[in-house]
């Protein structure tokens, strides 16, 4: 029963679909590009931020990458645009803007 | 050897859980089907199996983690009757699409309201389209012997659904009956050791169970899910053949009794086909040529076979024991009836609601709707369709 679900698409026959459509891997959450949802961005102003990390734990779809204790710009693959991270923020690095991008 | 033995329902059907020993079982009381879950726990507390109870605070959660423990790879179960399944609406469909061969024990009765704790078959017909195989018994006998049955059918691999093996609340889960009980070596060695092909608790082989869909895939899993709904019907009979050579008790999808040569036959479901046996000798000493026709499966629903069943009688009287309010008659007699018209079967049918909830339903009334019907292929009156039996007026 188990198959490699990358090779099942949205023109695989349902004969070649998994039962229940399980899937046979993890993680295949990064595979789905949920930034397209978003209908305002969230800005990062570099030059503001203290790097006090208060944002990344808020943000609802990880998509603050933070590396050697610091973060990095938006990962707007799967940023939704909720706007959460610009009301954690107290230095004003964090600016909500209209729009996709 | 088989041993011969007096149960109710519930204690025949506790019996089979013990013999069975699955590995989980959530439940939460309600009457009438309280009692599996006690006996099956004051089996655990003897130490007679090793089932891992689960005392639950809700029927959604006693489905929730039916189906939790089968996608980790446990043979599971739960048992509710009435309002208990109407809470694990949302799972039930979720067992099915899921895939999960898990069993319930359903006690049949009444969904308010009123408020009635008495059989009918509003419980099990409300949830008939949820994706379940479901497989009614007339007594406590049937009741045991199809819970056996479940677990080969609901694991085969073309299968992967679950079943809900329905008895009726009071009238075959209380009253006393004789009972020819299986031995356990036989029971083990008929249902088999469970061994999944994909489960959550599998270190190295992840696995996600019942992601989100898109249109572009959720239309292929629904076909495939009614596939499977099909290739039950061919192991539910196969599995009831290997039932036979180890029980000698028959079953099918359907049982016919004295039907061959009927004029008219009854077709009804659950304890009241005892009723209606009885009833149908009675009128053949008499001279008049009545059968009945049981329904064991109603899902899959076996409507070649129904149709093919019921070909060679003038007309069939559809016996429901649930209401749905379509203005139309009840859910068997709509399947039934689109069943004839689909497969040609070129006779009159007539649709009964009666027993519900709890109603009596004697061995006089199915005289006198063999009569009336008689009178009505006699001299060609119409019969009034959807006449509730025993109603005051």
């Amino acid at each position: 029963m188990r198959t490699d679900v990358n090779r099942i698409n949205e023109s695989t026959p349902h004969q070649e679909l998994t039962e229940g459509l399980m899937m046979f891997a993890g993680g295949t959450s990064k595979e789905f590009k949920t930034g397209e949802w978003r209908t305002s961005t969230p800005v990062f102003i570099k030059e503001k931020c203290k790097q006090c990390l208060l944002c990344a734990p808020v943000c609802p779809d990880g998509s603050i990458p933070v590396k050697d204790s610091k973060r990095d710009d938006f990962d707007y693959d799967h940023c939704k645009g909720c706007g959460i991270c610009e009301k954690a923020c107290p230095f004003g690095a964090i600016e909500m803007r209209e729009g996709l991008s | 050897m088989p041993k011969k033995d007096r149960m109710s329902g519930n204690e025949a059907v506790a019996y089979a859980i013990k013999q069975v020993n699955p590995d989980v079982m959530p439940a939460f009381p309600i009457t009438p089907s309280t009692e599996i879950p006690q006996l099956v726990s004051t089996y655990i507390a003897n130490g007679q199996m090793d089932t891992e109870f689960i005392p639950v605070e809700s029927e959604h959660s006693s489905m929730s983690a039916t189906i939790g423990a089968e996608a980790a790879g446990a043979r599971s179960l739960t048992a509710t009757s009435s309002c208990g399944l109407a809470l694990m609406w949302e799972e039930l469909l979720l067992a099915a699409s899921n895939r999960m061969p898990c069993v319930l024990a359903l006690v049949n009765r009444t969904l308010s309201g009123p408020i009635n704790i008495n059989c009918d078959h509003s419980d099990s017909m409300g949830a008939r389209d949820t994706g379940w195989i479901q497989i009614y018994a007339e007594d406590n006998q049937e009741a045991y012997d199809n819970f056996i049955q479940a677990y080969p059918i609901a694991e085969d691999k073309n299968v992967h659904l679950p079943v809900m093996i329905c008895q009726d609340g009071f009238i075959t889960s209380h009253a006393v009956q004789n009972i020819e009980l299986l031995d356990d070596d036989t029971v083990k060695d008929f249902v088999g050791t469970y061994e999944p092909e994909e489960f959550l608790l599998n270190p190295g082989k992840p696995v996600a169970v019942g992601p989100y869909s898109v249109s572009n895939y959720a239309m292929e899993a629904k076909k495939n899910q009614e596939l499977a709904m099909e290739n039950s019907k061919e192991v539910i009979l196969r599995v009831a053949g290997e039932f036979e050579r180890v029980s000698g008790r028959s079953y099918g999808f359907f049982e016919e009794y004295r039907t061959g040569d009927a004029d008219y036959i009854m077709l009804i479901m659950g304890s009241a086909a005892g009723t209606a046996k009885q009833a149908c000798d009675d009128l053949r000493d008499k001279g008049m040529k009545v059968g009945v026709l049981k329904l064991r499966v109603f899902r899959p629903f076996p409507a070649k076979e129904i149709a093919k069943a019921l070909s060679g009688c003038k007309c069939v009287a559809i016996m429901d024991r649930c209401e749905c309010y379509n203005g139309n008659g009840g859910p068997l007699s709509m399947e039934v009836c689109a069943a004839l018209f689909k497969y040609n079967a070129g006779i009159k049918a007539v649709s009964y609601m009666y027993g519900l909830a709890g109603r009596d339903f004697t061995v006089e009334h199915v005289y006198d709707i063999f009569d009336e019907i008689d009178a009505a292929i006699k001299n060609g009156k119409e019969i009034e369709q959807y006449q509730y039996i025993g109603l005051r007026k």
